[in-house]
């Protein structure tokens, strides 16, 4: 198998015993990458950022090996990284065209965390414009392509989104592993449709330094991987405290890897009532019962638990996150960087912010700025900001109560379909495409740790994904389970390679 | 909440954002569609709870309060569209 279909934890073995250069790895993901164009997935490519990185990791973990010891697990191993990412002097533009030409100055942390453990980027991943989309197909660069496709049939199909392009690079085999962002299920629904795992830590685990602020108390940065093993080695590269990060927690970060026992006999797995949605698909349920009876057939005790305020998270999701983006988008105005808009005779200051944030931003962004803008403006503040806010108070307490109860983990569906076509929602009311996200919307409302892990194909081939969530800063045993449920589905299924 | 197109006009003078008055019928129908699906969060009794501000129980760290970096004018300064002798330049703002 070429290597750049490797897990990061056979490369890292690989390189260790020097079976392989991090230069032949990185250059056979560049290879992939060239060939992957079909997929839309690489937007701005860093070959020579990527073979002197692979260059310094082989110097470095020939040394390691001199002196007796190990490079960091991270070392050499080649990686997408999401637009949404500031990297020094290279295009960081969230896939819009407001900050086209922005090359930031700085290094986020996540990355920073990343290139100090010896990662190699290959380059940036396509994405939904500022995050915000549930199809990749809001972004300034076109869609990105699910590399997976409907048995007999050639219609494109969505990688998800917001992370569309670190899903479809990381299950079409361009790059090891992929960083993803995640505010409402934007690294667990992309992950889901493309066979792959993801997961959101627990808010406050990974610092959100240099990461473009979509809505900052929901935002949260976590790895897109080909394995749970893989997940757990990356995320602990990118966790840990922040003094640049303010909501970042000054909490040790335990050793994910060493967690990975296998083992979860007696602990208690909650599955909530009310995530049986109306009009569910019976292959959606199938799945659901199927990843009850893995963790059953492990050991565990599962327990019908009740989260009682779930119907209303989505909408309170869609005040506060829209809320919240008004904000933090209000910096883009045409002064300090990114587009401004040719002015005419006339035109004053007013007249530049207007023009400029009319042509940089597409209408999603438009519509979610002009929501938040609504229900933060006098007179509605408290009836939809205040009341939301208040709402997700009840949607925590739902989850503080189960987990108080002795739940260890919730088991949920990760997403209410399959990867759908491509336009298929084009006409659609924007509402049902925030339906996308009404198994993971709650996990960032309460902050908390979750994880998709593939479990199976449905009738057509594609991949479907289960949902766990774990309790807070608890993602040691959250991977452990997803472990497990990973280990027992023995999902191997790849997509048949048409790009 | 029905959004008008009065409204709809308001919010985006609001968000900065220059709208078309052919294009505020159907944004104000958008805006009309979003705030409906959000209509259902008067059915919760939220009777005598706090709006959530924070989902971890922490509080923010502190430093003292002094200077940490600084003189980096070139690198503030390196994607502005409009630079000049060392300032952001924007179109005139008093007459």
């Amino acid at each position: 198998m070429s290597a750049n279909t490797w897990t990061i934890a056979a490369a890292r073995d690989a390189l260790r015993k020097g079976e392989i250069s991090a230069v032949d790895l990185t250059m056979s993901c560049l290879t992939a990458m060239d060939a992957g164009d079909g997929l839309n997935a690489f937007v701005h490519k860093t070959p020579e950022i990527a073979l002197d990185q692979a260059r310094a990791a082989d110097a470095r973990i020939a040394d390691s090996r001199k002196s007796g010891g190990d490079a960091p697990a991270m070392c050499g191993i080649p990686l997408g990284i999401k637009d949404l990412f500031a990297t020094r002097g290279v295009p960081s533009q969230a896939a819009s065209n407001i900050l086209r030409g922005f090359k930031p100055e700085y290094e986020s942390t996540v990355t920073t965390k990343l290139f100090d453990a010896g990662a190699v980027m290959l380059g940036k991943l396509n994405m939904d414009e500022f995050a915000m989309g549930s199809s990749n197909e809001t972004s300034c660069y076109g869609n990105a392509v699910n590399p997976w496709r409907r048995k007999g049939s050639d219609v494109a199909l969505t990688p998800g989104g917001s992370s569309g392009g670190s899903a479809a690079a990381v299950a079409g085999d361009l790059c090891l592993a992929a960083t993803g962002t995640d505010t409402g299920g934007s690294i667990r629904q992309p992950a889901a449709f493309t066979g792959i795992v993801g997961i959101k830590p627990t808010y406050g685990r990974v610092s959100r330094w240099g990461v473009v602020a979509f809505a900052s108390s929901l935002d949260q940065a976590g790895p897109m991987t080909k394995s749970v093993r893989d997940a757990a080695i990356m995320l602990q590269a990118m966790s840990g405290h922040d003094p640049k990060d303010s909501t970042s927690a000054d909490l040790a970060v335990p050793d994910f890897e060493a967690a990975l026992t296998g083992d979860i006999r007696g602990k208690v797995i909650g599955i909530p009532r009310e995530y049986r949605m109306d009009g569910m698909p019976a292959e959606i349920e199938a799945l659901w019962q199927n990843g009850i009876a893995m963790l059953k057939d492990a050991g565990a005790e599962v327990r019908d638990i009740s989260l009682p305020h779930t119907k209303y998270a989505l909408p309170a999701y869609y005040v506060i996150a829209p809320a919240e983006a008004s904000s933090n988008l209000a910096r883009y105005d045409g002064v300090r960087y990114g587009h401004r808009a040719k002015l005419t005779a006339g035109d004053g200051i007013t007249e530049m912010y207007e023009k400029t944030r009319a042509e940089g931003f597409g209408p999603e962004v438009q519509r979610r700025i002009m929501v938040g803008t609504y229900v933060l403006s006098a007179g509605f503040y408290d009836a939809y900001y205040n009341r939301a806010r208040k709402v997700r108070a009840l949607i925590k307490r739902d989850f503080d109560l189960v987990f108080a109860d002795g739940i260890d983990a919730i088991l949920t569906p990760a997403t209410p379909s399959a990867a759908f076509g491509l336009g298929e929602m084009a006409d659609a009311d924007p509402v049902k495409m925030y339906l996308n996200d009404v198994f993971t919307v709650t996990v960032n409302l309460a902050g908390l740790p979750g994880v998709a892990v593939p479990v199976g194909l449905d009738a057509q081939g594609l991949p479907l994904g289960l949902q766990l969530i774990g309790r807070p800063w608890d993602e040691a045993n959250l991977l452990n389970h997803a472990h497990v449920l990973e280990s027992r589905a023995g999902f191997v299924a790849k997509p048949e390679k048409w790009w | 909440m029905a959004i008008d197109i009065d409204t709809a006009r308001k919010v985006a003078k609001l968000a900065r954002i220059r709208v078309e008055e052919a294009d505020l019928p159907k944004l104000a129908g958008q805006l009309s569609g979003i705030l409906g699906f959000m209509e259902q969060l008067n059915e919760v009794d939220v009777t005598g709870v706090e709006p959530m501000t924070s989902v971890t129980p922490m509080r923010l760290k502190r430093r003292a309060d002094v200077v940490t970096d600084g003189d980096i004018q070139a690198q503030v300064l390196k994607n502005a569209p409009d630079a000049r002798e060392g300032f952001f330049a924007v179109p005139k703002v008093v007459e």
